[in-house]
């Protein structure tokens, strides 16, 4: 055992020093950092198509109100780089970047226009313009800001959304036949079998203790909903499938607003009793406590929407940086301790992805054990 | 990113982990005391430990 442990570091530092002083031998390639970071923040993006490996792209439906519904494919945009012309009043416009032009790097930009209709997706907004169209203007802060369109409503099947729907599916799937497998029997089977005891789980160990129980049935489908579907996409996440949709802030963002929602119109009068006007403290305290409370309730879903985005974020970002960390490798034992590295931290992630899905059910089940807290003489 | 900004960051690291540090440390305590009682200290420490997480990550977007 100890000399296994003593061998492993020994390729580790073997790795990390191979790694420090390897040297660049082929500079007229691609800057693989650039390449490395590009990937991860494509990665952290939502995208138009769904990509499997390189080259193999899946187009999207894109769906966008411009007085009226407009349906295209993203398979009919193409890039166009493009090359920014400055004017003296700070605006840019753009012209076509042709093979023979070169412009510095800074100068250049791109953005993907549809053959067959008047729409162009710049970094990532769908915008009824072509490239000639557009205007620019440079703020102060040295970013540009597009001026002369706005970006339209935008309702498509992104990467994000197709994969919220097949997990969705899923989801239904896997819960209806267990409620169905129970007419059969007390024993679910398949499937099923995994699930209960997670079912129980929350209700035994999240719901009854933080609610109570007197009022803990009425929350008990929203708490399962919440648990199993960020579980699931946080699991789906880990796979190669190149998603990220916790780490998408508008997402987190509509499930910690349900969460607010519910308990807003679930509380009683106990609890807007304890925000507006807090018995047992004097007057002036009680004045000084009910914007502190007000913005409590505000602070309590915020807070479970940035835990989640962040932590499944800063998730994929070590990870995605660990595996481009492979291709820097210059021999077989830095190659080797990446991927175990990779692996490792892949097998962390797994227990985060259990581990965020727990905490916001855990956390929303105390808010809502908050909103129907019955009165006690003690306060 | 600026200087300031990453000294920034470090902070809040140093904060956020000195905090939940110090909620492990007193968790596995009253473990050590009390086992019969491990499920309910962990979960009061797990939230704990997820209310100091939401307030340092806030922070480090502030950053």
């Amino acid at each position: 055992m100890r000399r296994k442990i003593s061998l492993l570091a020994l390729l580790f530092t073997l790795a990390i020093g191979s790694v420090a002083f390897a040297e660049p031998d082929n500079k007229d390639k691609q800057d693989t950092p650039e390449e490395v970071k590009s990937f991860i923040k494509h990665h952290l993006k939502d995208a138009h198509y769904l990509e499997l490996f390189h080259g193999a792209k899946m187009p999207l439906p894109i769906i966008v109100w411009d007085d009226g519904i407009k349906f295209l494919m993203s398979s009919d945009f193409k890039k166009v780089e493009v090359k920014e012309i400055a004017s003296a009043d700070s605006t840019i416009t753009f012209e076509r970047l042709s093979a023979t032009d070169s412009v510095a790097k800074d100068a250049k930009d791109y953005l993907y226009e549809s053959m067959s209709s008047e729409y162009a997706i710049f970094h990532g907004k769908i915008i009824a313009a072509k490239h000639g169209d557009m205007q620019l203007k440079l703020r102060p802060n040295g970013k540009k800001k597009l001026t002369s369109h706005s970006a339209l409503i935008d309702f498509s099947i992104t990467k994000t959304v197709l994969m919220t729907m097949l997990i969705c599916i899923l989801l239904f799937f896997a819960f209806t036949g267990l409620s169905k497998s129970y007419s059969k029997g007390p024993i679910p089977s398949g499937f099923g079998r995994l699930l209960e005891p997670l079912v129980l789980f929350i209700r035994d160990d999240i719901a009854i203790p933080n609610i109570g129980k007197k009022h803990y049935k009425r929350y008990m489908s929203y708490l399962l909903t919440v648990f199993f579907f960020i579980w699931f996409v946080n699991l789906a996440g880990m796979t190669p499938l190149g998603i990220n949709i916790t780490g998408n802030i508008a997402i987190t963002l509509s499930l910690a607003l349900i969460t607010y929602l519910i308990t807003q119109f679930t509380a009683n009068k106990n609890y807007w009793g304890h925000i507006f006007w807090m018995p047992g403290v004097p007057v002036p305290m009680k004045l000084v406590l009910l914007p502190i409370e007000l913005l409590g309730t505000i602070i309590k879903p915020f807070s479970l929407m940035i835990r989640l985005y962040a932590n499944i974020t800063a998730g994929h970002v070590v990870l995605m940086s660990l595996i481009g960390l492979v291709f820097f490798a210059s021999n077989l034992f830095a190659f080797g301790s990446f991927f175990g590295l990779t692996l490792f931290l892949g097998v962390i992630e797994l227990l985060v992805a259990f581990l965020q899905a727990y905490i916001f059910t855990m956390l929303t089940a105390l808010y809502f054990g908050a909103a129907v807290e019955e009165h006690h003489d003690e306060h | 990113m600026t200087i300031p900004n990453i000294v920034g960051a470090g902070l809040i690291v140093i904060g956020a982990g000195l905090g939940i540090g110090k909620i492990g440390g007193s968790a596995m305590d009253a473990i050590a005391r009390q086992p019969e009682a491990t499920s309910k200290i962990q979960t009061a420490m797990i939230i704990a430990a997820a209310l100091i997480e939401g307030i340092g990550f806030a922070a480090l977007f502030a950053a």
